[in-house]
């Protein structure tokens, strides 16, 4: 890994333990509010200050490290497990079955995607677990279209069929040469996406899609600091910070993970 | 060769590479001389460094090459100063390049017409109004019949032949003092290799020198003046064609000349087996429907039998249903009509379990090893597969394992290494090491020897012929090389669009020929011969 990642890797792992252990980097309770120390600048009390409510800002952005980052991860698994098997269906299934999986991919796709995910989440209610499943299935074709074309693309090639002359299943074929052979364009796909899908979740919570209140959570911190942005700037600038660092962690090191498992695929 | 005023005149050429460490030297000073008018050619096995030789006169070596030369001239202009764009006024216009590969050549998407007039307009050979003219003259000049229509047609709607015709075609259109051609004719088959010579000596007759990049003695023998002998970046010997050839005196120059006569001659013919048949098929017919274009038979009626112990060479030119028969024979494909049964058994009688049980009876070696194996694999994951489809526990696993390895004669030392690691040679006997593994009664080989260089190709047909001795498992040799199936092969089945034309004992079929297509096979071997003069069989 070269040096100029190293910074960006200590930053996920940062990131990462944040989500899981909240507590060890704050003692503070992040929905506690003090009405008496309300919108503080940041200080030796409160590090990065306090917002509307009163509440220690570096505590909330610690806690809200889960729920930020985990509607986006699950986001991007949920539709690459969706999209993967909807895909290598499609491909080995036949045509009918190709053509009717196809096309409903592209009816997801002829709708907006903010739209749909507005549409699931409406249906499901609002909360972490729908923010998920709503921009899981905005991003399913994607994922589906690269595994279809992969399966397609392999199916042809000779080690496949060397591997149909041993005596192996068609289902083992596919989970023994295709799908391991077509890790590369997933993985690609996931962590391209992964860095979007932060952004996304964190649009959501903005517009109140996304975890209720009082849950600390990036976006919605954003969105509660667009009414005091004129007397605070900070309950703004910090969440905006911290999304913003997360989503260039995730794509930094993403693409050069990418570039070693290219090279490592001829 | 005027060697006042030769064409090409390289002194000292080297070329560099970066690699991750230090650098590679591919060219480590050669020196050559092209007059015009001449035929000179550069032959090695792959890696010797010639085709990088060829690409440095056109500023083609590669990228990140590093040239040096004392002299890089090219009819009087210094070809060391020439960059970037003044780079068009030689390619094209003064030098014309010939691919081996004319599919990945032409543009997919451009009719061959407008391939070909491509460097007409760009140079301005002849005035706008007749370039279409010109062109169906340079294809018909090509050889290719009815140029009119084929100028319409697009790079895939033609044969391998045709396109490398018209390749040449769109690199001799500029009506280029030198025309490079590297390995022009290796993916061709025996009757149209004859046909793209015979073009490449005509325009030579016109007054064009060619530099031709071969590691087919047989095509150097035929047409070239003048042979340089490429190893390891330098040449180890150079000469006129005929005293190369015929009397080498450097030992790789001679393992090269012997090599190509002995895989042609040495016989490698088993003592045959039994009169069981361990494989039969029944008039075989598969179609294959084309999008829009109606149905293709690829191979029609077509029987044959393979007895234990055996070899069956399959003969015909590209597209006439070799590798079709072969996937039938494996069982991967099903015919449209007819039946093959293994053991005695039809494969149409076999679903599911039973089948994929059934097909390890049949293995194969293809052409390209390298594709054959997950890229991912170790050698030792790539032999050991088989047996773990069938379901053999690990400590037996490792017993055959290394029993496999020991029949190709492969050091153990290779198990934990990665295929693309290996050298040519070592992955085809890896790729029938894995054949083997399954214990088969029949592997269908198809072209198994025809990507590799001559010596290599000998080594790996000693490894067929010893396997076969040992374990008496029969073969269903594929190949367009006649030369090889002679030496391999018991009886022969000739192939023609899809049918059997011929078939018989081998020496019967290949001494007598009884129908013209396989006497056509037959003449269009290039040869040549150790002692008296030079010649090419007529």
């Amino acid at each position: 890994m070269p040096r100029s990642l190293w910074p960006w890797t200590a930053v996920l792992v940062l990131l990462a333990a944040m989500a899981a252990f909240p507590s060890l980097f704050t003692g503070a309770d992040p929905d506690a509010a003090d009405l008496e120390a309300v919108l503080r600048p940041p200080g030796a009390e409160h590090w990065l200050g306090t917002d509307q409510n009163g509440r220690d800002l570096y505590a909330r952005i610690v806690y809200g490290a889960r729920p930020s980052l985990l509607i986006g991860t699950g986001a991007v698994l949920l539709a690459l497990v969706a999209g993967v098997a909807v895909g290598v269906a499609a491909a080995q299934l036949g045509r009918i079955a190709d053509q009717v999986l196809s096309r409903s991919l592209d009816v997801i796709l002829s709708v907006p995607g903010l739209l749909l995910v507005f549409l699931v989440v409406a249906v499901l209610g609002p909360g972490s677990g729908s923010a998920a499943v709503g921009l899981a299935v905005v991003s399913v074709p994607g994922f589906a279209r690269v595994a279809r074309a992969e399966v397609i693309r392999l199916r042809a090639a000779q080690y496949v069929e060397a591997a149909h002359g041993f005596g192996w299943s068609r289902a083992q074929v596919v989970a023994r040469h295709v799908l391991p052979n077509a890790a590369g364009p997933f993985l690609a796909l996931a962590t391209v996406s992964l860095g979007a899908m932060i952004v996304a979740s964190s649009s959501l919570s903005f517009v109140g899609l996304g975890p209720r209140p009082p849950t600390a959570e990036w976006g919605a911190m954003l969105a509660d600091s667009r009414e005091f942005l004129a007397l605070a700037w900070w309950p703004g600038v910090f969440p905006g910070i911290a999304v913003t660092v997360a989503v260039l962690a995730v794509t930094l090191v993403g693409q050069h993970l990418n570039r070693r498992v290219e090279r490592r695929l001829p | 060769m005027t060697a006042e005023d030769p064409l090409v005149a390289v002194r000292d050429l080297t070329v560099r590479f970066p690699v991750r460490r230090g650098e590679v030297e591919a060219v480590r000073g050669v020196s050559f001389r092209i007059g015009r008018g001449q035929i000179v050619a550069i032959v090695g096995e792959s890696g010797s460094g010639k085709s990088v030789t060829a690409r440095s006169l056109v500023g083609l070596a590669g990228e990140g090459a590093h040239v040096a030369a004392t002299e890089l001239a090219f009819d009087g202009i210094d070809l060391r100063a020439v960059r970037g764009r003044g780079w068009r006024a030689v390619r094209g216009r003064r030098v014309g390049f010939v691919l081996q590969d004319a599919l990945g050549s032409l543009d997919p998407l451009r009719r061959v017409g407008a391939e070909v007039a491509e460097p007409l307009r760009a140079h301005g050979v002849v005035p706008a109004r007749e370039v279409d003219a010109e062109v169906v003259r340079l294809l018909g000049e090509a050889g290719i019949p009815a140029p009119e229509g084929r100028a319409r047609q697009y790079p895939h709607q033609l044969s391998g032949g045709l396109r490398q015709r018209a390749l040449i075609a769109s690199a001799l259109a500029a009506r280029p003092d030198l025309l490079i051609a590297d390995e022009p004719t290796t993916a061709l088959d025996a009757t149209v290799q004859r046909q793209v010579l015979g073009l490449l000596r005509e325009r030579v007759g016109h007054g064009t020198a060619v530099l031709l990049i071969s590691h087919d003695l047989g095509v150097v023998a035929e047409i070239a003046d003048h042979v340089y002998v490429m190893k390891d970046g330098l040449f180890v010997e150079d000469g006129p064609a005929a005293r190369v050839l015929e009397s080498p005196s450097h030992p790789y120059t001679r393992t090269l000349v012997g090599a190509a006569l002995g895989r042609a001659a040495r016989p490698r013919v088993t003592p045959g087996g039994s009169p069981r048949e361990v494989l039969r098929a029944e008039g075989l017919v598969k179609e294959f429907t084309l999008p829009g274009r109606g149905a293709f038979t690829a191979v029609e009626d077509v029987s044959v039998t393979v007895r234990a112990g055996e070899t069956l060479g399959v003969v015909g030119e590209s597209g006439s249903g070799k590798t079709t028969l072969g996937r039938l024979l494996m069982g991967l494909l099903d015919p449209d009509a007819g039946r093959v049964l293994l053991d005695g058994r039809p494969w149409d009688g076999l679903r599911g379990h039973a089948r994929r049980t059934a097909r390890r009876g049949v293995q194969m070696i293809y052409q390209h090893p390298l594709s054959s194996f997950d890229p991912r694999y170790t050698a030792r994951q790539i032999l050991e597969e088989p047996l773990r489809a069938a379901g053999t526990a690990g400590r037996e696993r490792a017993v055959r394992v290394a029993r496999v390895l020991e029949h190709v004669g492969l050091s153990p030392a290779v198990l934990d290494r990665h295929a693309r690691e290996l050298s040519g040679g070592q992955r085809q006997r890896l790729a029938i090491a894995r054949a083997l593994a399954p214990e088969p009664q029949v592997i269908v080989c198809d072209e198994p020897v025809s990507a590799l260089d001559a010596s290599i190709q000998a080594q790996v047909l000693d490894v067929l012929a010893d396997v076969q001795e040992r374990l008496g498992v029969a073969y269903v040799f594929i190949s367009h090389d006649l030369g090889v199936i002679r030496g391999l092969s018991h009886r022969v089945v000739v192939m023609k669009d899809g049918r059997v034309v011929e078939s018989g004992e081998t020496r019967r079929v290949l001494d007598h020929p009884a129908h013209p297509y396989t006497r056509a096979l037959l003449d269009a071997v290039p040869r040549f011969a150790v002692r008296g003069r030079l010649r090419s069989r007529a």
